[in-house]
């Protein structure tokens, strides 16, 4: 029996499982898949929201801009990048104008800091790559650029070390109320019993609490697709710069990213599920369009990867946090769509507020580890520090993956996080080896083979990423 | 530590380079390679056909290797393996690090590029779709099958008709997988005729010219693959899909030189082939560093790139002995119509033997042509070829004498039907 279970290990799940930590709980977090942040948390515009954008008095604009204030320092105690590089709303014309006045009317009124609305002059001289055709822009100091699946890993890797159990590959496929709490029956039929269990499976959720009752919403998943291009043309832009919601949509953004590629994204198809994943041709042309509208000179040959991500939309505009009625111990989190990034921090205190409410006791721990020793990150190193790793361990000097220059002894390290990855993607995206302009095809096949030496698993085993993405079909003919 | 001539890379490119410095009388010739082992991408490359130009006896690919690592053994050239070069600084120092000697710091005297180059992914051609596994390049699948000893597909599209991709369509098939199709966007393959017949027309594999692939279907592992023509403009026509059931997508869509270091150090690139901008020795811009192989332009055949080599590595042991090349009159080669590259780019005819080799690439299939050079007002020299085409490199011996004759400082290389 455990005091909480949190199901899903996306950003949201792992910022409640990291909040719950501090706390004298028995606590469990439940995810279908392999790995932390498989879902909407690794595929999604990176962007830490200023707060401008939710209207006044949603729980959207309370968690956002108290999400957005606590992100920097985490990010120096849990050691994942972060920029606060600011963003750009830019107007092209009367309309977008007022739209402008009135997003920063919005952020004043949501606590949103240091608003300031620029004319086309001020724009072109902080970013001189953008259209002649602006007419002004929003300016908010305090957007940044984050890794959110290292923002996710890094959150849930301090739960891990504070004692929260994670257990991969169980997905929940039963909700009821047991004798004491609550049961969930997993996939393959084991039960867990807890006295408080949180839903935070992202576009799931709705199916997830239906498993207790109707739930009050209906899911609107909607899709976006991007373009990440090459390091080479990063510094097109150095803030975030988006264009102005309309009633057609959000717009497209393009923005540096906190590992220094351009991101460009993303459209917004309507799809059923959280599996349709896949980029299209239309989309990803209409997201070209419309991202040389703010910035005529983004460079598209210098493309290395295009994905695509599903947002948790719902018929509601706001996050659902709530207890279920019809279960009480149950806490719905549902609905985290954008500023869902930008909030999870504030999402896990919020939950933990709830909970409380609830009836779960909380009192803190007397030691709770508070930080992550800082990884090493040899191409961040001077020469003198790098000889000094390398003379610590020499696997430093090995290095595997030669567009980002990530060494043997950085994947070593990575294998041995305190939730170790299993799969190649899930070294990647814990210490960037494979990231880089070939995608992999150099360095795929040694980190392959480091993955099956560290963790003693057959090559055969590791897939690329979630389980079933199987790489190896078999050995090559040793006879005849 | 001070070195007469760095090699960076020892594959084909840099074992004959350090050969032909240490051949050319330097006194210390230092090869940093990255990987385990000397060799490069040949290791990989377990088929026949190498040599036929060099040897004139056909080798495979560790075979033609191994007869420049056996040369190498006679020299006094040294070499340190799973060594990763991270910068080239100013007065040719080279920062390199490996898990043995940590990170180094060598004064070179000359430095050779031989990086060799990289496989174009999905992403850089964006092809939509599902991202599941079982999408590789041709040479991440080589590796896994010729050196891990594992297959990575049973039934197998390849995009690409690049000489790799063909290759592995044959590879695949001896070892009992079952190649659907080779898809090639352009009207005509970029592969080498022969590998045509030997890789695809041997085993009854269609090769779709003027086709691409438009989607990928599979959410774990690949399940489809959906294949279009497309039209005059290289763009997808409706209603053209064919949709091959197999798992796995194999890329042989261009390769290109891996120029991080060379760019990172403010040489000059050539943006038509993406690696340096060399003289008629393979020196590039910054004095001192001299460039061949696949980092400087992509070649057919490794034979052409031991000869390339070993001219950038008699250049480097001479720049030891004699220092820079005198200023004198430079010519920049251009390339005019129905050419796409010239490697080298600029003459200086001071720095010329009697002649030099000039290598191009043509626009498209022509038959009954003459490749002229030309300096605006003369032609300068002619040469008659029956077929050219894009996926077979095209050279040329332009002699000094010619040279000489040309007015203004540009000579330009053209095709032109013959009359």
């Amino acid at each position: 029996m455990y005091d909480l279970t949190i199901l899903g290990a996306g950003v949201s799940g792992a910022a409640i499982a990291w909040q719950a930590a501090r706390y004298q709980l028995s606590v469990c977090v439940l995810e279908k898949e392999n790995d932390i942040a498989c879902g909407t948390t690794k595929a999604n515009s990176a962007i830490i929201h200023a707060g401008y954008d939710p209207l006044p008095g949603t729980l959207m604009a309370k968690l956002n801009v108290r999400g957005n204030a606590m992100v920097e320092d985490m990010s120096q105690k849990l050691d994942f990048p972060f920029k606060r590089v600011g963003s750009l709303i830019l107007a092209f014309n009367d309309d977008n104008l007022r739209m402008v006045h009135t997003l920063y009317e919005r952020g004043v009124q949501n606590g949103v800091p240091g608003l300031q609305i620029l004319s086309p002059q001020e724009v072109w001289e902080r970013e001189p790559a953008v259209t002649r055709d602006c007419v002004g822009a929003l300016y908010a100091p305090s957007a940044g650029i984050v890794m959110p699946w290292r923002m996710a890993q890094s959150m849930a890797d301090c739960a891990a070390l504070n004692g929260v159990e994670f257990r991969l590959n169980a997905e929940v496929t039963g909700v009821s109320r047991g004798e004491e709490g609550i049961t969930l029956t997993l996939q393959n039929g084991e039960t867990v019993q807890s006295r408080y269990v949180v839903n935070a499976t992202g576009v799931d959720a709705w199916h997830v609490r239906s498993m207790i009752a109707p739930p009050p919403y209906t899911m609107k998943p909607s899709r976006g697709e991007y373009f990440l291009l090459d390091k080479a043309v990063g510094d097109t832009v150095h803030s975030v710069i988006f264009q102005c919601p309309t009633e057609v949509g959000k717009g497209v953004l393009v923005s540096p990213t906190a590992d220094g590629n351009l991101i460009v994204g993303p459209n917004a198809e309507p799809v059923s599920s959280s599996q349709e994943t896949g980029t299209t041709a239309e989309g990803l042309a209409f997201v070209q369009r419309m991202a040389r509208l703010s910035v005529p000179s983004v460079s598209f040959r210098d493309n290395i990867r295009n994905f695509a991500g599903v947002r948790a939309n719902t018929n509601i505009d706001d996050f659902i946090i709530e207890e279920v009625p019809e279960l009480s111990g149950f806490i719905d989190c549902a609905g985290i769509k954008s500023p869902g990034l930008s909030s999870a921090p504030a999402i896990g205190e919020y939950v933990m507020e709830l909970l409380e409410k609830a009836g779960l006791t909380l009192t803190e721990k007397e030691t709770f580890i508070d930080s992550l020793p800082h990884r090493v990150r040899v191409r961040e190193l001077s020469p003198a520090q790098r000889a000094e790793v390398i003379a610590k361990n020499p696997l430093y000097g090995r290095v595997i993956c030669r567009c980002e220059t990530i060494t043997e002894g950085e994947i070593v390290d990575a294998l041995h996080s305190p939730i170790p990855p299993c799969s190649i993607d899930g070294v990647k995206r814990r210490c960037g080896a494979g990231m880089g302009r070939c995608q992999g095809g150099f360095c795929g096949p040694r980190v392959h083979e480091i993955i099956a030496r560290e963790l003693g698993i057959p090559m055969q085993q590791i897939p690329q990423d979630r389980k079933g993405m199987y790489i190896i079909t078999g050995e090559t003919k040793t006879e005849g | 530590m001070k070195v007469e001539v760095v090699v960076i890379g020892g594959g084909p490119a840099g074992l004959a380079a350090a050969c032909k410095a240490w051949e050319q009388g330097a006194k210390s010739v230092l090869i940093l390679e990255r990987d385990k082992e000397l060799g490069g991408i040949l290791n990989q490359c377990i088929h026949n056909g190498f040599g036929l130009h060099y040897f004139k006896e056909e080798l495979t690919g560790p075979e033609y290797a191994g007869r420049f690592i056996d040369l190498l053994g006679q020299t006094g050239v040294q070499v340190k393996l799973d060594t990763m070069v991270l910068a080239i600084e100013e007065g040719r120092k080279v920062h390199c690090v490996n898990p043995k000697d940590g990170y180094m710091i060598i004064e070179a005297g000359a430095i050779v590029l031989a990086m060799g180059c990289r496989e174009r992914t999905r992403g850089a051609i964006s092809i939509p779709g599902e991202r599941p596994a079982g999408i590789f390049t041709a040479g991440t699948a080589q590796r896994y099958v010729n050196m891990e000893g594992y297959m990575v597909g049973k039934r197998v599209v390849i995009l690409g008709s690049g000489d790799i991709g063909l290759i592995m369509a044959r590879r695949m098939t001896l070892e009992g997988a079952k190649v659907l199709a080779c898809v090639e966007l352009m009207p005509y393959s970029g592969g080498l005729n022969r590998n045509i017949v030997q890789c695809l027309q041997d085993y009854n594999i269609p090769l779709y010219l003027s086709h691409t692939v438009t989607d990928i279907k599979g959410h774990d592992r690949v399940e489809q693959v959906v294949v279009s023509k497309v039209d005059e403009n290289r763009r997808p026509i409706p209603g053209t899909e064919m949709t091959f059931d197999c798992d796995t997508l194999l890329l042989s869509v261009g390769l290109l030189p891996e120029n991080e270091l060379t760019r990172a150090a403010g040489i000059t690139l050539d943006p038509r082939t993406r690696g340096a901008v060399v003289y008629e020795n393979m020196e590039t811009s910054m004095p001192g560093v001299f460039a061949c192989g696949n980092v400087v332009h992509v070649h057919d055949l490794v034979d052409y790139v031991t000869g390339e080599s070993q001219k950038a590595g008699t250049a480097a042991a001479h720049f030891v002995q004699h220092g820079e090349t005198p200023d004198g009159r430079v010519l920049e080669l251009k390339n005019g119509d129905r050419v796409t590259y010239t490697v080298p780019q600029k003459l200086r005819l001071a720095g010329m033997d009697r002649s030099v080799g000039i290598f191009f690439r043509v626009s498209n299939i022509y038959e009954n042509v003459e490749i002229q050079v030309t300096d605006g007002k003369t032609v300068l020299c002619r040469f008659n070829r029956e077929h050219v085409a894009p996926g077979e490199m095209e050279t040329i011996t332009l002699p000094r004498v010619l040279a000489e004759k040309a007015e203004g400082d540009t000579l330009t290389v053209q095709i032109v039907d013959k009359a």
